[in-house]
């Protein structure tokens, strides 16, 4: 009896599975919606990082709103050039150019230039210590160190060395997952170029108070700001920034800095 | 008899509201309530396979797994089988909706994106088939309490797509924004909903 309800209820879900199966072939071949093959060869052809940069929710809805939607070929960040040739030759279109973007992490503040407030012990994540007392550094714009940004990375492309993250420009595709986790907006993506310097700090403090939390920082001396022929550099809140587009990467201003905030981020 | 089955729709939508007042169907609840149509396509996607699956269901409850001898004892009795086998309905009632909705209302589809295969899993559609059965209605009853169930879930969602668009245009403190706030919005519908507590009984005098 025992045996005879266990095979029962074996037969009975199988029927019941197999009935549906029969119902739902049919009606895929029915109500079949011819799929543009496209949709494929595009997500064959796209980085795979699912990373976000082009705006859509990932590479395969991405490749479905180049089809459909007409979206741009050159939207691949991490794919770079390459990619968007290939997308290109698929869609029979224009590539247009794909300027490489990296992510630069603007702190200077290695362990031997700043030091700690307070002694951090709990789970080791950026967030945690950012939601204690604004995090353990003296400074309270810098890199905190904790490494969000290295679990962000899909491309193993940013650490941390020597207390602050340091990006790997081999492997770096711009896609910017780093600069979207960190709490302290310390990342951002520029495009990429071989000459014109960023400044690594984001410290908005007086000077005077800056330099007591790091060696490092941007004290808004505007040396720099007094220094570039093209007027592309602006000290605002106590903190130089350079206009990128104005910029012409003569590094007067790199020279010029007292305190060795401004470099090429490629070379830092 | 007719009443009866007033009861039933009307306490369905107001006192026993599957979303508001039993807590079921809350993922889609959030999900798709931002904009009033998709809301309005979710629920009346979410209605058709509740009735779907109770049709299919109840049969196969009554007449396969538990099975009653004229004298009311059970033939045998497989109600263990219960939840494997209502799940497998209403996954394969999901996929043909999908299907159909890709051919021949493929607007809704897109706006319903990756929401309609997690009706699939909607708590809300099993949670109907399983109580239906477990109060004991025939076949009819069953029907229109998981009509009046979908309706419910319409109303709960179109509802709360107006509270949402008001929510979203308020200034709202920096910790409550997004997802905190619309929760806080949603209890407050859900509360105002135990309002109608006894208003059926009173209406129909049963």
């Amino acid at each position: 009896m025992d045996m005879q309800m266990i095979l029962m209820a074996v037969i009975l879900v199988t029927v019941i599975g197999l009935i549906g199966a029969v119902i739902l072939v049919v009606a895929s071949i029915v109500m079949y919606v011819p799929v543009d093959e496209r949709v494929e060869q595009i997500t064959g052809v796209l980085a795979g990082a699912n990373c976000g940069a082009c705006g859509c929710a990932g590479c395969a809805d991405y490749a479905k709103s180049i089809v459909e939607d007409g979206n741009a070929v050159n939207k691949c960040v991490p794919g770079g050039a390459a990619c968007a040739a290939a997308i290109a030759q698929i869609m029979g279109v224009e590539a247009g150019s794909v300027t490489p973007m990296k992510a630069v992490v603007a702190c200077s503040g290695t362990c031997e230039k700043t030091s700690k407030r307070y002694e951090f012990q709990g789970i080791s994540s950026c967030q945690a210590v950012k939601g204690l007392y604004g995090g353990d550094g003296m400074c309270q714009y810098g890199c905190l160190g904790y490494g969000d940004c290295t679990r962000a990375c899909a491309f193993d492309a940013i650490h941390i060395v020597d207390g602050i993250a340091k990006v790997d420009y081999a492997k770096c595709t711009g896609c910017g997952a780093c600069a979207a986790v960190c709490p302290n907006a310390v990342i951002s993506v520029v495009p990429e170029h071989k000459r014109k310097p960023v400044v690594l700090c984001q410290n908005k403090d007086k000077g005077a108070d800056t330099r007591k939390a790091c060696t490092a920082g941007c004290i808004g001396c505007m040396k720099c700001a007094k220094a570039c022929p093209k007027q592309a550099i602006t000290v605002e809140n106590n903190l130089a920034y350079i206009d990128q587009s104005l910029c012409v990467g003569c590094q007067l201003c790199v020279k010029e800095c007292p305190v060795g905030v401004i470099h090429v981020p490629a070379n830092a | 008899m007719a009443v009866e089955l007033a009861v039933i729709f009307f306490s369905m939508i107001l006192v026993d509201n599957y979303v508001l007042v039993q807590f079921l169907g809350i993922c889609p609840f959030l999900g798709v309530s931002k904009r009033l149509d998709s809301a309005v396509g979710m629920s009346l996607a979410v209605t058709f396979v509740m009735v779907m699956a109770t049709a299919a269901t109840w049969p196969i409850q009554t007449f396969l797994l538990t099975p009653a001898n004229p004298d009311g004892s059970l033939k045998w009795d497989m109600g263990y089988l219960q939840t494997i086998v209502f799940i497998l309905i209403i996954a394969i009632l999901v996929q043909l909706l999908e299907s159909i909705l890709k051919k021949y209302i493929p607007a809704l589809y897109k706006a319903l994106g990756v929401y309609l295969p997690l009706i699939t899993t909607n708590c809300t559609i099993l949670g109907v088939t399983v109580l239906n059965i477990d109060n004991g209605y025939d076949f009819l009853e069953s029907i229109i309490c998981a009509a009046g169930a979908g309706i419910g879930y319409l109303v709960a969602m179109v509802l709360f797509s107006g509270v949402r668009r008001r929510v979203e245009q308020a200034v709202t403190p920096k910790c409550f924004k997004d997802l905190p706030i619309t929760l806080v919005a949603a209890a407050m519908v859900s509360l105002s909903f135990m309002g109608f507590g006894g208003i059926v009984e009173s209406i129909f005098g049963v």
